[in-house]
C-alpha cells in the first residue's frame, strides 16, 4: 500500500497544481478521484482543538495523514506549499447524526431511502444506499464539514448507521466506519403528533394509562427481539462447541444485532424527553449494550445519570423551537452549555437529513451565544463527535498520525460569514465546487 | 380522567402566560423615555455610528447623537460594547395564526388573516427574543389566490388592535407551483382540486382577474350613473372580487409565493397585462435566473437565505439568490416563513454575505429597511432615524456574528423582551411548574408519569400547509 503510494508520488505531484487545490475554485465539478497529496500549509493559524492554538505555524499532510504540526514544522521537499497567511486551519467538522446521502428531496418519495417497512430492521444498512453523487455532499463540505454519520430512520430498530467522509465516488470509498452502530427510535409515549401531515398523524391518546401501557408493550417487544438474538447467539455457540447440537438456521436480523449485543458497536437511541432518555438508559443497561443518546432536548434534566454512566449525547435540537409553551425561550440554545457545566459528554449535530447539514457550525455558534465557551462549541463539532463515535484515534483534531481531514478558512469556522478556502479529506484535495457554485457561475453572467 | 387533563392544561396555560410575559414588562409606562448610551448604532440607512446614544421618547426615536443627556425620569441603559439594530421585519410569517389555509377553493381572496390572530402565541415572544418586531402575516400557499394579509407589530400579550400596523397598505397572498397544484399533498381519500398544473394556476388567476375587471366595470358604471343622478340599483357585492379590484386599482399589494423562474415570468406578465405590479415575490428561489426581468417589472423579492432541496421546485435554489437579485437592482429581503427561523433572521442575513459578496449594510438591509419598503411601512420602521418608531433591539455583539444575542427589544419604545427580566423569574416559574406537576389533582389515576403535554395550537400550520414542506420533525 505504502509502496504503491510512493511509486505514484512523483506523478501525483506533477499533476497536482495549486489551482487544483483551490477551493472556491470556479469551474466544473470533477469526480472525487484526486490522489493523496503532500501539502504544507505554512504561516497559518492552527487550531488543533486537542491542544493550544498555534498562532503561526505549519501543518504538513502526507500519505493521507497529518505528518507534522507546529510553529516550526519542517516542510518536506516536493510538497505543495500553501501560504496560510490570514488563514486558519481546523480539523474538518463532523456531524454525528444525519441521513445525508439517503434523502435527496424529501417531497419526492423516489429520492428517499431513509427507512424500511416494519418496526425491526437491524439488517438495514445505511452504507449500501448512500448516494455519493448527492448534491448535498459537496454543498456540505463547502462549509467545512468533512465527515458525517448517516443514520436510517423509521420503525423501532431503524438499521445500521455508517460513518462516511464527504469524498469519494462510491459508498465504499467514502466509508470510514461501514457499520457504526444500531439506530433505535426508543418507544415513547404517544401524546399525539407524529409528523407534519394530518393524514399520517397519530391522534392523542384518550387514556393516559393506555398510552403508557402501549409504550411499555413496545419496549417489551424491543427487549424480546434482543433477547431472541442473544438466545440465537448462544445456540450458535453451543452448536459450534458440540457437533451433536443442531446449528440454528441463520437469521440475518439476529446476526445484525449481535455486534451491538456483544458491545462491539454502540446503539444510538433517539430520545428527547427526560423520561424517554432515562428509559433508554435503563433498557441499555439491562441489555448490556452501549448507548448513545441522539436528540437529547431534555438531557440536562438527567445530567447526573448520563455523567455517571459516561453516556454521550448527540444534541440535534439546538435550533429547534422548545416543545412546551412555558419552556424558557433559550432552553435548547443553552442545552449544550448546561450539559458541559454538568460534565456530560456531548456533541452538536444538525440531525438533518442532508440539505442542511452544512449548517452545523451555526448550531454550535448558537450554543456559544448562549453560554457555551466558543472553544467548547468548536470541539462539539470536531473532537467531541469523534469521541462520541469512538473514532477520536483517527479523526476530530489536528494531531500527527490522524487522518488528514482538515479545512482552511479565512476566519472563525463557526461564523456564517467565514469562507472555507481549502479542504482536504483523507489527505486528498477536495474540490469546493457544488451544484450551487455551478448555478451561480452560470447565471451571474446573465445580465 | 378528562377533567383532570383539562385542569392540567389550564394550569400549564397559566404558567405559560406568566413565563412568557413578565408582569414587570407589561407595566412599563409607555410615556417613559429611554436613553441608550454608548452603543454602536447600526442605522442601516446612515451607516454605523460608534459610541453613540439614542433617545426614545413617546414611542419614537427622538434623538441620535453623542453625549445626549437623559430627560428627567428617563431610563438610562449603558450599552457600551453593544449594538443597536432596528427591529427586524419578517416579510413572510404564519405566526399567531389559528388557521393558515382556507384550502377548499383555489381563489379565497375573501378570507382575512385579520380574523384569526392569536395575540398570546408564545412564538411571538421567542421572535422578540430574536430582535424581530414586525411581521407580514400571510395566508398559506394552498391556493393560487389566497387570503388577505395583515402586517403587525409584535405587541405580545396585548389586545389584537394594538398589533395592527398603523396604515400598512393591505395585501393579498398569491401562490404558484407545487403548493396550489397540491403536488405534495396527495393522500388517500383526498379529493383532487383544480388547478393541477402550472397551466391551471395561470388560468385560475387570469379567470379571477377577468371577473374582477368586469366587476369593477359594473361598479364604475354604477358610480357614473349615480353621479348623473340616475336611480339605479347597485350591483351585487362580491366579497371575493372586491380585494382583486383593489389589486387592479393598485390599492392592495400582491405577495406571491413562487419558486420556478418560468412561473415568476408568467405572473409578472399576467400582472402587466391587467395593469398592476406584483409587490413582492415570496421565496423566489429561482429569482436569480431572471433577476433582470424582476428588476424591470419592479417587484420586490423576499427569499430564504439558503433553504433548499425540500421539494423539486426548491432544488435549483442557491444561497447566492439574494446577492444576485440585489446586484440586478431588485429590493430583496429575507424572511422566515417559520417560527423557528424567525428567531435568527440575523443569521440568515449573515449567511448570504459569503455568497456573492454583499456588504454588511447590504446584508442588514435584507432584514430591516428592505422588507419595510416592500410592505410600504419604511416611513415608520426599518432603520434608526429620528422620528421613526422606536422599534429596535440591543444586541450583545454585531448581529451578523453567530455569537450575538438580544438583550432588550423595544416596540414603540416599550420593552417587550428583556433577557435579564426573563432570567430573573425563571427560578420562581420552575418552582411553580414543579408544584403544579406534583399536585395531586394533576397526577394520573394510579400514579405513573405526569399527564401528556397540551398539544401545540395551530394544527393547521403544523399540518405542513405553510409554504415549505417540513423536512425535519
Amino acid at each position: 500500500m505504502r509502496g504503491d503510494w510512493l511509486a505514484q508520488l512523483p506523478k501525483a505531484l506533477g499533476t497536482l497544481a495549486l489551482g487544483a487545490l483551490a477551493s472556491v475554485a470556479l469551474g466544473q465539478q470533477k469526480l472525487d478521484i484526486a490522489p493523496r497529496a503532500t501539502v504544507a500549509i505554512r504561516d497559518a493559524r492552527l487550531v488543533p482543538v486537542s491542544g493550544d492554538v498555534i498562532e503561526r505555524g505549519t501543518i504538513v499532510i502526507r500519505d493521507g495523514k497529518i505528518a507534522a504540526i507546529g510553529p516550526t514544522a519542517a516542510i518536506p521537499s516536493g510538497a505543495q506549499v500553501i501560504d496560510g497567511k490570514g488563514l486558519t486551519v481546523y480539523p474538518g467538522m463532523i456531524d454525528a447524526a444525519t441521513s445525508l446521502g439517503l434523502v435527496e428531496i424529501p417531497a419526492v418519495a423516489a429520492t428517499v431511502d431513509q427507512g424500511e417497512v416494519g418496526d425491526y430492521n437491524p439488517n438495514a444498512r445505511a452504507l449500501v444506499a448512500i448516494n455519493p453523487h448527492s448534491a448535498h455532499v459537496r454543498v456540505t463540505r463547502y462549509n467545512g464539514i468533512t465527515t458525517v454519520a448517516t443514520m436510517p430512520d423509521g420503525g423501532v430498530i431503524c438499521g445500521q448507521a455508517t460513518l462516511i467522509n464527504l469524498y469519494g465516488t462510491s459508498p465504499q470509498e467514502m466509508a470510514v466506519v461501514p457499520s457504526l452502530g444500531l439506530v433505535i427510535n426508543f418507544p415513547r409515549l404517544n401524546l399525539g403528533g407524529g409528523g407534519p401531515f394530518a393524514a399520517f398523524r397519530q391522534p392523542p391518546p384518550s387514556n393516559l394509562a393506555e398510552a403508557i401501557a402501549t409504550r411499555n408493550r413496545r419496549v417489551e417487544e424491543l427487549r424480546q427481539v434482543m433477547r431472541e438474538a442473544t438466545d440465537y447467539a448462544r445456540a450458535k455457540e453451543a452448536a459450534a462447541a458440540d457437533p451433536k447440537i443442531p446449528r440454528p438456521a441463520t437469521n440475518v436480523v439476529y446476526e445484525s444485532l449481535l455486534p451491538t449485543l456483544r458491545g462491539e458497536t454502540p446503539a444510538f437511541f433517539r430520545a428527547d424527553r427526560a423520561q424517554d432518555i432515562r428509559a433508554a438508559l435503563a433498557f441499555a443497561e439491562d441489555m448490556g449494550i452501549r448507548p448513545i443518546i441522539v436528540g437529547g432536548n431534555e438531557a440536562s434534566a438527567c445530567a447526573a445519570e448520563l455523567k455517571a454512566k459516561g453516556v454521550p449525547v448527540i444534541l440535534t435540537g439546538v435550533l429547534d423551537l422548545p416543545s412546551r409553551e412555558d419552556d424558557p425561550y433559550d432552553m435548547l440554545y443553552e442545552n449544550a452549555a448546561k450539559l458541559h457545566r454538568a460534565g456530560v459528554k456531548f456533541c452538536i449535530s444538525t440531525g438533518d437529513n442532508g440539505a442542511h447539514v452544512r449548517d452545523l457550525p451555526y448550531h454550535a455558534g448558537m450554543a456559544a451565544a448562549f453560554g457555551l465557551d466558543p472553544r467548547e462549541a468548536l470541539r462539539a463539532v470536531t473532537l467531541s463527535p469523534a469521541e462520541a463515535l469512538g473514532i477520536s484515534d483517527r479523526l476530530g483534531s489536528l494531531e500527527v498520525g490522524k487522518m488528514a481531514n482538515i479545512v482552511v478558512a479565512d476566519g472563525d469556522l463557526l461564523e456564517p460569514r467565514t469562507r472555507v478556502k481549502y479542504a482536504f479529506i483523507d489527505g486528498r484535495p477536495a474540490q469546493l465546487t457544488s451544484r450551487h457554485t455551478e448555478l451561480y457561475e452560470q447565471f451571474k453572467e446573465r445580465k | 380522567m378528562k377533567s383532570r387533563l383539562a385542569l392540567w392544561r389550564l394550569t400549564l396555560a397559566v404558567v405559560a402566560a406568566t413565563v412568557a410575559c413578565p408582569t414587570g414588562l407589561r407595566a412599563q409606562q409607555k410615556s417613559k423615555a429611554t436613553l441608550i448610551k454608548n452603543a454602536t448604532l447600526l442605522t442601516v440607512t446612515k451607516g454605523a455610528l460608534d459610541n453613540s446614544d439614542l433617545l426614545i421618547e413617546n414611542g419614537k426615536i427622538a434623538k441620535i447623537g453623542k453625549g445626549l443627556s437623559a430627560p428627567d425620569g428617563a431610563r438610562v441603559i449603558d450599552a457600551t460594547g453593544k449594538y443597536v439594530l432596528p427591529g427586524i421585519v419578517d416579510c413572510h410569517s404564519h405566526s399567531m395564526l389559528d388557521a393558515v389555509n382556507e384550502g377548499s377553493l383555489s381563489v379565497t381572496s375573501m378570507c382575512r388573516i385579520r380574523d384569526v390572530l392569536n395575540p398570546n402565541d408564545v412564538d411571538l415572544y421567542r421572535a422578540l427574543a430574536g430582535g424581530v418586531t414586525t411581521l407580514n402575516l400571510l395566508h398559506g400557499s394552498a391556493n393560487a389566490i389566497g387570503g388577505q394579509n395583515q402586517v403587525v407589530k409584535i405587541k405580545y400579550g396585548r389586545p389584537i388592535e394594538e398589533f395592527l400596523f398603523p396604515d400598512a397598505p393591505p395585501g393579498i397572498k398569491f401562490a404558484l407551483g407545487e403548493n396550489p397544484k397540491r403536488s405534495n399533498f396527495r393522500f388517500p381519500g383526498q379529493t383532487q382540486r383544480y388547478p393541477n398544473s402550472r397551466m391551471g394556476v395561470e388560468e385560475t388567476i387570469r379567470d379571477a382577474f377577468v371577473r374582477a375587471r368586469d366587476y369593477k366595470r359594473q361598479q364604475d358604471d354604477y358610480a357614473a350613473a349615480k353621479a348623473r343622478g340616475e336611480n339605479v340599483p347597485p350591483p351585487k357585492r362580491d366579497l371575493q372580487l372586491e380585494p382583486l379590484v383593489e389589486v387592479l386599482e393598485g390599492k392592495r399589494h400582491v405577495h406571491a409565493h413562487c419558486y420556478r423562474a418560468e412561473e415568476i415570468l408568467m405572473l409578472m406578465s399576467l400582472a402587466e397585462e391587467f395593469g398592476f405590479r406584483v409587490r413582492t415575490l415570496q421565496h423566489v428561489l429561482e429569482g436569480y435566473k431572471i433577476a433582470r426581468e424582476i428588476a424591470k417589472h419592479g417587484a420586490g423579492a423576499s427569499a430564504f437565505a439558503d433553504f433548499w432541496s425540500y421539494k423539486v421546485e426548491a432544488y435549483d435554489a442557491i444561497p447566492h439568490d439574494a446577492a444576485l437579485m440585489t446586484r440586478a437592482g431588485v429590493v430583496v429581503s429575507l424572511n422566515s416563513d417559520d417560527d423557528g427561523r424567525a428567531r435568527r433572521l440575523n443569521m440568515e442575513a449573515a449567511r448570504v454575505m459569503k455568497y456573492g459578496d454583499l456588504t454588511e449594510t447590504e446584508a442588514l438591509r435584507l432584514i430591516t429597511i428592505n422588507p419595510a419598503i416592500q410592505l410600504g411601512i419604511d416611513q415608520r420602521v426599518g432603520s434608526l432615524e429620528v422620528g421613526k418608531d422606536a422599534d429596535l433591539a440591543i444586541w450583545t455583539a454585531h448581529p451578523l456574528s453567530v455569537y450575538a444575542r438580544v438583550e432588550t427589544t423595544f416596540v414603540d419604545g416599550e420593552v417587550f423582551f428583556d433577557r435579564q427580566a426573563d432570567l430573573a423569574q425563571r427560578e420562581a416559574l420552575a418552582k411553580e411548574r414543579a408544584e403544579l406537576e406534583a399536585a395531586e389533582v394533576n397526577r394520573p389515576q394510579g400514579g405513573g408519569a405526569p399527564p401528556p403535554l397540551p398539544a401545540r395550537r395551530r394544527p393547521a400550520y403544523r399540518a405542513g400547509d405553510n409554504c415549505m414542506q417540513i423536512t425535519k420533525e
